[in-house]
């Protein structure tokens, strides 16, 4: 290799490497667009809530998802039954104890491309000063230069003591407690 | 062979079941509605307002046993000479008082359902079979319904109590024996 091309590889090199630079620039979370909701079983009936407030700082490569981060907050104030007495409830010490813990976090510590837009995201899950690993599937879908983020996991509401006293009693209120979301994402690179 | 008077021709067994059963269940969940609204948000409201709405469902279709009943099997007409005494107006409040009441059987507790519904709660019945929405959430619908449940429910007890007071009235006051016709057991 002569000094010529020496150095037009290293410029190759470097472009390629701004080029990756522009890739892994952060993603936009588009709350407005997006929504994370929660079913709960209270005495076998499905009852659905959502979280109003949340906002995610992603870095996503879909051509690298192994180098991704991606970190979510959540505002446990925000949660709503969509019934006034029962979101009066809610911010109480027994359910999400908001003036304590007043954001649930996620930390991502892994994510694992599994093809055709779905990816497998583990990490670290934060409620009320309890924390879990959870391994949540999300699938990519794009239109244009929008991105959605769609999947479905399940938690345990005791994990996170999420219901105490007498509303431990899982024949009441079940244990499992599925979380569904669809994140609108802007600036992701091409699946 | 004893006097009409004394001794009218009685209902049938199934339809004396079907009449005391839901008397009591009626009364009884009319009485939980009523007690259960007061309550604080606990473990013991959600329950007792999971119990309401499978009683209510269980009455619904107990109510549509009665009435098919009922349509298949002509009651014992009122003895004649009663028949003959009793005025215009209360022949028309016999006759009235008992279509409104089943009319109510299954109003109130379709309301009920349908409150439920639009409010977001279905009904799982007995905790584990789910019962069809018939009108969708929408919580100012759910608020629409709502006091039409309470109102009937409400109607529904009014008219009992004029149902209970006409049958003491015949009892206590005309002594003709007419309540032998739904009183349970053998005469």
């Amino acid at each position: 290799m002569n000094l010529r091309q020496f150095t037009v590889s290293l410029l190759l090199a470097a472009a390629s490497l701004g080029g990756s630079g522009v890739v892994l620039a952060q993603q936009k979370l588009v709350p407005a667009q997006s929504e994370i909701v929660f079913v709960s079983k209270q005495m076998g009936v499905p009852v659905e809530g959502r979280f109003k407030r949340f906002d995610a700082q992603i870095s996503f490569n879909p051509a690298k998802p192994d180098t991704s981060k991606i970190a979510f907050t959540v505002d446990t104030g925000s949660a709503t039954l969509g019934v006034p007495e029962t979101d009066a409830e809610l911010p109480k010490p027994i359910w999400f104890n908001v003036p304590k813990f007043p954001q649930a976090t996620f930390q991502s510590s892994g994510v694992k491309g599994l093809g055709a837009g779905k990816f497998e995201v583990a990490g670290k899950l934060s409620i009320k000063g309890f924390s879990r690993d959870v391994v949540v599937p999300v699938t990519l879908t794009q239109n244009g230069a929008a991105t959605t983020a769609t999947g479905t996991f399940s938690l345990k509401r005791l994990a996170f003591k999420i219901g105490e006293n007498e509303w431990s009693d899982t024949s009441m209120v079940a244990d499992d407690v599925q979380v569904k979301f669809k994140l609108a994402l802007t600036g992701v690179g091409k699946l | 062979m004893s006097s009409p008077n004394t001794s009218p021709e009685r209902y049938g067994l199934t339809a004396i079941v079907l009449h005391w059963l839901l008397a009591i269940a009626l009364i009884g969940l009319f009485a939980v509605g009523v007690y259960m609204t007061g309550l604080p948000f606990s473990p013991q409201r959600l329950k007792l307002y999971n119990w309401h709405k499978w009683a209510g469902v269980t009455i619904l279709a107990l109510s549509l046993l009665r009435l098919l009943w009922r349509l298949t099997h002509q009651p014992p007409a009122l003895p004649p000479a009663m028949a003959q005494a009793m005025p215009r107006w209360q022949h028309w409040a016999h006759h009235g008082t008992h279509h409104a009441l089943y009319g109510l059987f299954f109003a109130v507790p379709l309301l009920g359902w349908a409150y439920s519904s639009a409010a977001g709660f279905s009904i799982v019945l007995f905790g584990v079979l789910p019962l069809p929405d018939f009108v969708a959430t929408d919580k100012a619908l759910a608020e629409t319904i709502k006091p039409w449940h309470e109102v009937s429910a409400y109607v529904m007890a009014g008219l009992v109590l004029l149902h209970v007071a006409a049958a003491l009235k015949h009892q206590l006051i005309d002594r003709d024996g007419l309540i032998g016709r739904m009183w349970p057991g053998r005469r």
